[in-house]
């Protein structure tokens, strides 16, 4: 039982593989042969057995490669983890939703003990075992939301909530599709939703505010969010461009299935009931084009969505240079037959 | 989505009467677990099961939040309002089983406050019960000032001078006195965070005084809970379920709409938090907005309304539920 955990890496030799079952559970995120914004939110509640939904945090094979990936960025960049004085309290509550859901869906590979404050963590997979004070920092060898997202796959936003805004006020973010805890610290829901295209004059912003200000405790949210990354690269931030950027001019008809990967975001949203903050953890899921299209319907949608894709979203999308050749290797995948509903394989 | 709370079944473990017109009331999860933990100014939607009708009203949650063994919550005796309170007076014993919602909190501590200066009036204490006592359970800076009719309704004033010592000023209106507030807020250091609790002249007093003197508004918080207020009845058409309903003078919009087996979100039920609002489709008569959430525009347009607190009068009314 339990996961077999890979070896592989994210940068340099790029090791970084799906297994076969992961392809398949993969959260395809096109449901349609198009795509165009939507509140695509729904409730964050536990899906089918095998599916990244099985549990409300998933982990999965790339957990230990992933969380050393993770070290090397902080490593180097110790700005990719804030927060603000006034958000402990919420790192506590994060630290306590983390270790809650990993040990109730992972047994076999992570134990919370409790007696009163006094809390035992095990994380077998890392060689953890650790006992300290709930609610005392001191007791922790980091800030409780760097502590348990050193631990945690996914990036993790925690965002105060006043004035009716929410306020990037902390985070742990370092596989991120092209922005910046650094930059984006401090701003509101406004502010750092500014350069999305098209979406300000839809309304959508306004509304999904509203809909996240009334997040309740117990009821989870969420929602798919995606793009594309040449290399199987989880860090893909802008102080890093200058190693990433370059990579999308090096797509030929002969490289495309192993260098262009689709990167998506199962992106859900919490209440935290210290601190009454929401956390928002973005977890990024990588699938090779070779290994995505060994699912024909996969294939064909892709091909359609990327072909049809405004302008404007596949600039943001930073799609441009690369587009004609991905679009051209896919159509020879597409029959153009109709494809089925919903988001799964067939 | 659904927009409702997630529920949690209870027991009434204690009734406590304070004084002439507050009780309290004591709840445990009936499967013995520990309840949901919350941040001071949390409330709670209590459900009344009262004869055939079912009533839906916010407490605020005054335990301290590093207990969740049991929520408590204190509830003001309202001879002249809709039933709820008396309901929860005369009829809620310990042993009955209830049900109440998740907690939910639209009155937050600001946690970057360097000071929180509290000012409660009669009721509007019970969420400072659990801010002062999450703030003293981290050492933050806090004072409250509490105005009450009298001393013996001064709903756990004892207690909290006996927690708090020199942080709690009482002010009784039997004996004049006044909270001296202009004064008050113009030696608060920087970085002062204001909070008020309590009826919607103090609100309304307190607010405009913060802003006459330059309090920026994103440092002054309150809670203000309209309960719905009584009215003539009217009808409603549903557009989307297709039905019509008649709204009581004792209902609110948002219980008949309920009772007509339709299902709405909601949340605070006061007409703050912006859950229920609903679109209307055609309307021939007056509105009557009793709600903190829309805008003065929305309210002039005649193309909004909260169910949960106002009401209207005239000839036909649709609404897009």
């Amino acid at each position: 039982m339990g996961i077999t955990f890979r070896k592989e890496t994210f940068r340099d030799d790029y090791t970084f593989r799906n297994s076969p079952e992961h392809i398949r559970r993969f959260p395809f995120p096109f449901n349609e042969d198009s795509y165009m914004y939507a509140v695509n939110i729904e409730p964050h509640v536990v899906g089918p057995k095998g599916s990244v939904l099985e549990n409300l945090i998933d982990v999965d094979e790339h957990y230990v490669a992933e969380m050393q990936d993770r070290a090397l960025v902080l490593a180097e960049d110790p700005l990719r983890c804030q927060s603000l004085p006034h958000m402990t309290l919420a790192g506590w509550d994060l630290l306590e939703l983390l270790m809650e859901q990993q040990a109730l869906g992972y047994p076999e590979h992570f134990t919370l003990t409790r007696d009163g404050d006094r809390w035992r963590w095990i994380n077998r997979p890392l060689g953890i075992d650790d006992t300290f004070t709930f609610g005392d920092t001191s007791t922790l060898p980091y800030g409780p939301m760097e502590y348990i997202t050193r631990q945690s796959q996914g990036d993790f936003c925690i965002l105060d909530q006043r004035d009716g805004n929410l306020w990037m006020d902390a985070g742990m973010v370092t596989t991120q599709a092209d922005w910046s805890l650094d930059f984006d610290i401090g701003m509101n829901f406004f502010e750092w939703h500014a350069p999305v295209p098209l979406a300000h004059e839809k309304g959508i912003f306004i509304r999904a505010l509203k809909f996240l200000t009334n997040i309740q405790q117990g009821k989870p949210a969420r929602r798919l969010n995606w793009t594309m990354t040449i290399n199987p690269r989880l860090d893909t931030s802008p102080e890093n461009y200058h190693k990433w950027g370059p990579d999308r001019a090096t797509v030929t008809p002969e490289n495309v299935g192993d260098k262009v990967h689709l990167r998506v975001e199962l992106q859900s949203f919490w209440r935290l009931p210290r601190s009454n903050g929401i956390v928002f953890p973005i977890r990024c899921y990588l699938i090779k084009m070779d290994e995505l299209v060994t699912q024909p319907k996969w294939a064909c949608r892709l091909h359609r969505v990327i072909r049809d894709l405004p302008e404007e979203l596949a600039t943001y999308k930073g799609l441009t240079r690369y587009r004609p050749t991905l679009v051209e290797w896919l159509s020879k995948l597409d029959d153009g037959s109709p494809t089925s509903p919903g988001f799964g394989p067939d | 989505m659904s927009t409702g709370t997630t529920k949690l079944d209870v027991v009434v473990s204690d009734v406590a009467p304070v004084n002439d017109l507050v009780t309290r009331f004591h709840f445990r999860r009936r499967d013995g677990e520990l309840l949901p933990t919350f941040s001071g100014g949390a409330h709670v939607v209590v459900e009344m099961r009262d004869g055939d009708r079912t009533r839906l009203n916010p407490y605020s949650l005054m335990g301290s939040p590093l207990n969740t063994s049991e929520y408590t919550i204190s509830v003001r005796r309202d001879d002249v309002g809709r039933g709820g309170s008396l309901f929860m007076h005369r009829s809620v014993k310990p042993g009955l089983e209830m049900v109440i919602s998740y907690p939910v909190n639209l009155f937050s501590l600001d946690l970057r406050a360097r000071k929180h200066l509290m000012l409660a009036g009669g009721i509007g204490i019970t969420p400072f019960m659990a801010q002062t006592a999450q703030l003293a359970g981290s050492g933050g800076n806090f004072e409250l000032h509490y105005t009450c009719r009298t001393a013996s309704l001064g709903t756990y004033a004892d207690i909290l001078q006996q927690r708090y010592d020199r942080r709690v000023k009482l002010y009784h209106d039997d004996r004049d006195e006044r909270i001296d507030l202009d004064r008050l807020l113009s030696t608060q250091p920087l970085g002062t965070h204001l909070y008020v609790c309590g009826p919607a002249g103090m609100i309304n007093w307190v607010r405009d005084r913060a802003a006459a003197l330059g309090w920026p508004s994103e440092t002054v918080h309150f809670e203000h809970f309209a309960a719905p207020q009584p009215g003539a009845p009217f009808d409603v058409a549903l557009a989307v379920s297709g039905k019509t309903i008649r709204v009581g003078s004792q209902q609110s919009l948002l219980e008949a709409i309920e009772a007509a087996g339709v299902d709405p979100p909601y949340l605070c039920r006061g007409g703050v938090c912006g859950q229920c609002e609903t679109n209307v489709i055609s309307a021939d008569g007056k509105f009557i907005h009793n709600d903190h959430w829309l805008s003065e525009e929305d309210h002039r347009s005649g193309c909004k309304i909260m169910p949960c607190v106002s009401r209207f009068e005239g000839k036909s009314l649709v609404l897009e539920r």
